[in-house]
C-alpha cells in the first residue's frame, strides 16, 4: 500500500499543478485584459442572424446508437486487458474461453451490421 | 516528529517530485508553441507558401507573439451559456493533456510515475478528453458549438474502440501494462514490424482521436465554423488550442512507445547508441508529428459517413480480428510472453 502511494503521488501532484496553471491562466487573463461585454458582443453567434432559437433541440438518434455501441466494445476491451496480460498464466483454457466470448460478441456485431446500425447516409 | 525528519521524509522528495513536473510540463509547452510553427512552416513550404517570417529570425518568435495576443484578448461568455461549464471545459482539455505526461518514460527509469498500470492510465486520461469536447459544445448553447461537440464525441468514441484492440495486441506480445516494460520488450525487434497493420490503423485513429485532418469534421470550419469551440475567445481558446496540440504530441508519444521502440536506437550498434535515449524519443515523436502535418496538407476531408464506415466497418472488424491471430499465433507457438511478478 505505502508503495502504491509513493507511485501515485506524483500523478496526483502533477494533477494540483495541472489545476493551478489553468485555472490561473484563465483567470490571470480576465483580470490583465479589458472586459467590456455588450449584448450583441455576448449572443451566441450564428452568421449575423439573431439565434434562432435555443441550441438545444432534437439530434439525430444515431449519435445514441453510436454511443451505446461504444459501450459494448469499450467494455471489450476492458475485459481484454487483464486477459492479455495474463494470457501466459491462464493456459488453453483461458485462451479458448475469451475465444468465446469475442465470438458471440462477433455474432452480436454481424447482427448490428445487418440490421443497419452503422449506415450513416 | 522532528522537524528535520519532516524535511527529510516529505518536503524533501516532494520538491523534488515538483522539479521533475516543471522539467515536463515546460519542454513541453514550448514543444507546443514551436509545433504550431512548424505545422505552419511545414505546411506552407508544401503549398509553396513561406509561412511566418515577420516576428523574430525566420519568424521564431511567432508562436510567442501569438500566446501573447490571446492572453491580452478579452474574455467572452456568452450570455446562454451555462458559465461555469463553459470556463472548465477548457481546463479540463488541457489539464488531461498534460496530466498524461506523468506516465510517458523518456528513457530507461527516466519517469515520473512508474506505475504498472501505464497504459491502462494513459487509455483512461485520453478517453477522458470526450468530456472536454461535450461540455465546451454543451455550455456554449450556440449551434453551432453543439453540432460540432456531437460530431466530435460520436468519432472520438468510434476511434477509441480500435485504438482499444491496437493496444491489447501490443500489450498480448509484451505480457506488461508498463510502459518501460513495453518498450524494453522491444530490444529485439520493433513493434511496428511485426505489427503492421496495428501500427497503421493505430495512427489513423490517432488522426480522428485528435481530430486532425482529413478527420476535422468537428471544426470543419466550410459548414461549423470552427465547431465546439466556436463561442471561445482569449486563453479558453488558447487553453483548447493547447490542449489540442499537447494532444497530438501525447499520440505520437504513445505511437513511439508502443509501436517504434521508445528511447531505444533502431540498432544497438556503435554510431546508433551513442545518442542518448530521450534524444531518439524526441526523433521519434518528431518524425510522427511531421506525419501529422504532412497527412494534413496532402488529404482532403472525409465525409461524416466515410468516417464512421472507416471506424466501424473497416477498422474495428480488422483490430479484432488481429487481436484473435495474434493470441492465436503466440499460443499456438507456444511464444506468449510469461507476466511479470509484481
Amino acid at each position: 500500500m505505502e508503495q502504491l502511494l509513493k507511485e501515485y503521488l506524483p500523478i496526483l501532484i502533477f494533477l494540483c499543478i495541472a489545476v493551478a496553471m489553468a485555472v490561473g491562466m484563465v483567470i490571470a487573463s480576465f483580470v490583465i485584459a479589458s472586459q467590456k461585454p455588450d449584448s450583441e458582443k455576448v449572443s451566441p453567434y450564428e452568421c449575423g442572424f439573431e439565434a434562432f432559437d435555443d441550441s438545444r433541440g432534437q439530434f439525430d438518434v444515431r449519435f445514441y446508437l453510436v454511443a451505446i455501441l461504444f459501450i459494448i466494445f469499450d467494455l471489450e476491451v476492458a475485459f481484454l486487458f487483464p486477459w492479455a496480460i495474463s494470457l501466459g498464466a491462464i493456459g488453453m483454457f483461458g485462451f479458448w474461453s475469451m475465444i468465446c466470448f469475442l465470438g458471440i460478441l462477433t455474432i452480436g456485431f454481424v447482427y448490428e451490421w445487418r440490421k443497419g446500425a452503422l449506415e450513416w447516409e | 516528529m522532528e522537524f528535520s525528519e519532516f524535511l527529510d521524509t516529505y518536503l524533501v522528495p516532494t520538491a523534488i517530485t515538483v522539479a521533475q513536473i516543471f522539467a515536463i510540463i515546460v519542454p513541453l509547452l514550448v514543444a507546443v508553441a514551436y509545433l504550431t510553427y512548424f505545422e505552419r512552416k511545414v505546411i506552407a513550404s508544401m503549398q509553396l507558401r513561406k509561412g511566418p517570417n515577420v516576428v523574430g529570425p525566420f519568424g521564431l518568435l511567432q508562436p510567442l507573439a501569438d500566446g501573447a495576443k490571446l492572453f491580452i484578448k478579452e474574455t467572452i461568455l456568452p450570455s446562454g451559456a451555462n458559465k461555469i461549464l463553459f470556463a472548465m471545459a477548457p481546463m479540463l482539455t488541457f489539464i488531461l493533456s498534460l496530466i498524461a505526461w506523468a506516465v510517458i518514460p523518456f528513457d530507461a527509469g527516466m519517469v515520473l510515475a512508474d506505475i504498472n498500470v501505464g497504459i491502462l492510465y494513459l487509455f483512461a486520461i485520453s478517453s477522458l478528453g470526450v468530456y472536454g469536447v461535450i461540455m465546451a459544445g454543451w455550455a456554449s448553447n450556440s449551434k453551432y458549438a453543439f453540432l460540432g461537440a456531437l460530431r466530435s464525441a460520436a468519432q472520438m468514441v468510434s476511434y477509441e474502440v480500435s485504438i482499444g484492440f491496437v493496444i491489447i495486441t501490443v500489450l498480448l506480445c509484451v505480457g506488461s501494462l508498463n510502459l518501460s516494460a513495453i518498450v524494453e520488450a522491444q530490444k529485439t525487434i520493433w513493434f511496428a514490424i511485426p505489427l503492421l497493420p496495428m501500427f497503421i490503423i493505430f495512427f489513423v485513429s490517432a488522426l480522428a482521436e485528435t481530430n486532425r485532418a482529413p478527420f476535422d469534421l468537428p471544426e470543419g470550419e466550410s459548414e461549423l465554423v470552427a465547431g465546439y469551440f466556436v463561442e471561445y475567445s482569449s486563453m479558453t481558446f488558447a487553453l483548447f488550442f493547447l490542449g489540442e496540440y499537447a494532444n497530438m504530441i501525447l499520440m505520437s508519444g504513445m505511437t513511439a512507445v508502443l509501436f517504434l521502440g521508445g528511447w531505444l536506437p533502431p540498432m544497438d550498434i556503435a554510431p546508433f547508441n551513442w545518442i542518448p535515449g530521450p534524444i531518439w524519443f524526441f526523433i521519434k515523436i518528431s518524425l510522427v508529428l511531421f506525419c501529422f502535418l504532412w497527412v494534413r496538407a496532402t488529404f482532403p476531408r472525409y465525409r461524416y459517413d466515410q468516417l464512421m464506415r472507416l471506424g466501424w466497418k473497416v477498422f474495428l472488424p480488422l483490430s479484432l480480428a488481429w487481436v484473435v491471430i495474434t493470441a492465436g499465433v503466440l499460443v499456438a507457438f507456444d511464444i506468449v510472453p510469461t507476466p511479470l511478478s509484481g
